[in-house]
Formats: structure tokens, C-alpha cells, sequence
């Protein structure tokens, strides 16, 4: 099983990426751009098969590692495609 | 005198460390990431960009063996000091509160940067006077320190701010550039104390700064 982990900094924490690429679009004249936020997107195969295990496992795998959860959160998804 | 120095891959400020500690007349050892034992007066984690940098700053450094004995060290309530990544190491590893981001401008910065003393209640900076400016360089990427609110009102209410920029260069919040756990043992700093130790190079404040452990 394919899950998708995207990690971005949470809300409140300015993120400087996100703004850098928020004003190069300004400057390109898309002004409907309201705000960009950079995400980390982590791509994870498991030998499993069950969703809710798999998710309960990488909620803890984000704890231990893979997220810092001073400034970061994470959404999890399944995805056949990638 | 005895000072560890934890050695990670991509740590390149170890012989700097080294150097300026045995010139003070410390027993310097640096010891390698997967050495689980070593015993020291002070543990020093030094600069670089330990396994890469990879997923995130000092992200991997904290589940190498060597850290088993940093967090025995810090449960004995010895010394610790974090320059650079050492200091993302800490913060990483929960030995001190907040977190680091990119720098604000999202550059990699190395300068030299006026930084004020705003703790000398602490080994740390015993050697100086509260208010004096000191000259170090920086050299880092992600040095801009976040922390919630709270956790910033601690660290002003316990005076565990121990150094801040003059003139912020990366975000920091509350222009920090150093801080130190409760206890007062474990300190976290970005800028280079090991870069300046000799005239030779023009500065020896940092000299002035390590020699508070001895």
C-alpha cells in the first residue's frame, strides 16, 4: 500500500519558502494568488495491507521522526497511482 | 578537564573544536556517531550538517547511538553545548525547547555578526559582562529560531536567552542566536565560538567563551 505523506509548516508559522514562491508569482502578475505554502511530500510503500494500520503506524513514524511537531504538521493519503 | 566531541557524518567543525579546547589545556576526544559509551566533563556537538541534512536539519542526528550517551550526560546533569547543528541537534532532540526553520531570506549566510551577551549567569558567558557585544561568525542555512509564545516568555522569564544578534540576519524570533536549558547546563548556540580562538584569525572571543567550561 502507497501512502502520501505532505508535510508543511503548521498555520501561524510564517514559512519563508512559501513566500518567496508567493511573491515570484506576484511578480509574474498572478495576483490572485492569495498565499503559497511549501509542502514536503514523502511517498511511503508498505508491505501491509490494512489502511487504518498502516495510517496508525505512520502517525507514528511522523512522531518519531519524519515531522517535527514544534512547526510541523502532516495529512496522510492513499494513492494507487503513484 | 575532559571534552567529547560527537562526530556525525558531515560534521566539519570537529578539529576546530578540538583545537580551540586544547589550547584552554582540555583532553579533547571525538568520538565517532555509532560509539553508544564515552565519558566526559562536557559533550560538545559540533557544527556541519550531520548525516546530510537530509529530511530535516539534525532530523537523523538524534537517533545515532552516540546520542544515547549525550542523553545520559544530560540525565547526570553534566555539560552539553550545541554550536551550529549541534544546536539544531539539541533542539531536535528535545534538550532545549523551539525548533529552526529556513532563514527568513532563505540564503545560506556566512558572516561575521555583532551578537549581545544578554545572560552571564551561566558558565557559558561567566566571562563576560551582560550587555557586552561581541563579534562572531555565522555560517548556516536554517538558523531561524521559532518557538511558541510560551515557551519564549519561559525563556525570558528564566533568563535562558544567552546571546542575541544585533542585527537579526536570519528571523530568529526575538533576535535569539543562543539559549540554555533550566538547569543551565546544556547550551545551544548558531554562531561559531570555535572560529574565533586564535589572532591568527583576527578574533578571540570565542576563546573567551569556551573557557567558561574549563
Amino acid at each position: 500500500m502507497k501512502i502520501v505523506i505532505n508535510i508543511f509548516l503548521k498555520n501561524g508559522v510564517l514559512d519563508p519558502q512559501g513566500k518567496a514562491i508567493e511573491k515570484a508569482l506576484h511578480s509574474l502578475n498572478f495576483n490572485e494568488v492569495k498565499e503559497v505554502r511549501m509542502a514536503k511530500q514523502l511517498i511511503l510503500d508498505l508491505d501491509e495491507k490494512d489502511e487504518i494500520r498502516a495510517k496508525e503506524r505512520i502517525a507514528k513514524m511522523c512522531e518519531e521522526l519524519l515531522v517535527n511537531n514544534v512547526i510541523e504538521d502532516y495529512e496522510l493519503s492513499t494513492s494507487e497511482k503513484l | 578537564m575532559k571534552v567529547a566531541i560527537i562526530r556525525f557524518p558531515g560534521t566539519n567543525c570537529e578539529f576546530d573544536t578540538e583545537y580551540a579546547f586544547n589550547k584552554l589545556g582540555a583532553k579533547t576526544e571525538i568520538i565517532w556517531h555509532e560509539q553508544k559509551e564515552f565519558k566526559a566533563d562536557l559533550v560538545v556537538l559540533p557544527g556541519g550538517f550531520s548525516y546530510g541534512d537530509y529530511l530535516r536539519c539534525a532530523a537523523i542526528a538524534k537517533l545515532a547511538p552516540a546520542m544515547q550517551g549525550v542523553f545520559e550526560h544530560a540525565k547526570k546533569g553534566g555539560y552539553i553545548l550545541g554550536i551550529c547543528n549541534g544546536f539544531q541537534i539539541l533542539l531536535e532532540s528535545g534538550l532545549l525547547k523551539g525548533a529552526m526553520k529556513h532563514n527568513e531570506k532563505l540564503s545560506f549566510i556566512s558572516k561575521n555578526q555583532d551578537l549581545k551577551v544578554v545572560s552571564n549567569q551561566n558558565v557559558f558567558l561567566r566571562n563576560f559582562q551582560k550587555g557586552d557585544i561581541v563579534n562572531l561568525p555565522i555560517a548556516h542555512g536554517e538558523g531561524n529560531y521559532y518557538a511558541k509564545e510560551n515557551i519564549l516568555k519561559e525563556l525570558e522569564d528564566k533568563d535562558l536567552i544567552t546571546l542575541k544578534y544585533q542585527q537579526n540576519p536570519n528571523g530568529s524570533l526575538c533576535d535569539i542566536a543562543g539559549i540554555c536549558d533550566e538547569n543551565k547546563k546544556i547550551f545551544g548556540l548558531m554562531p561559531h565560538p570555535e572560529r574565533a580562538c586564535d589572532s591568527v584569525l583576527g578574533n578571540e572571543v570565542g576563546l573567551k567563551m569556551l573557557e567558561g567550561f574549563m
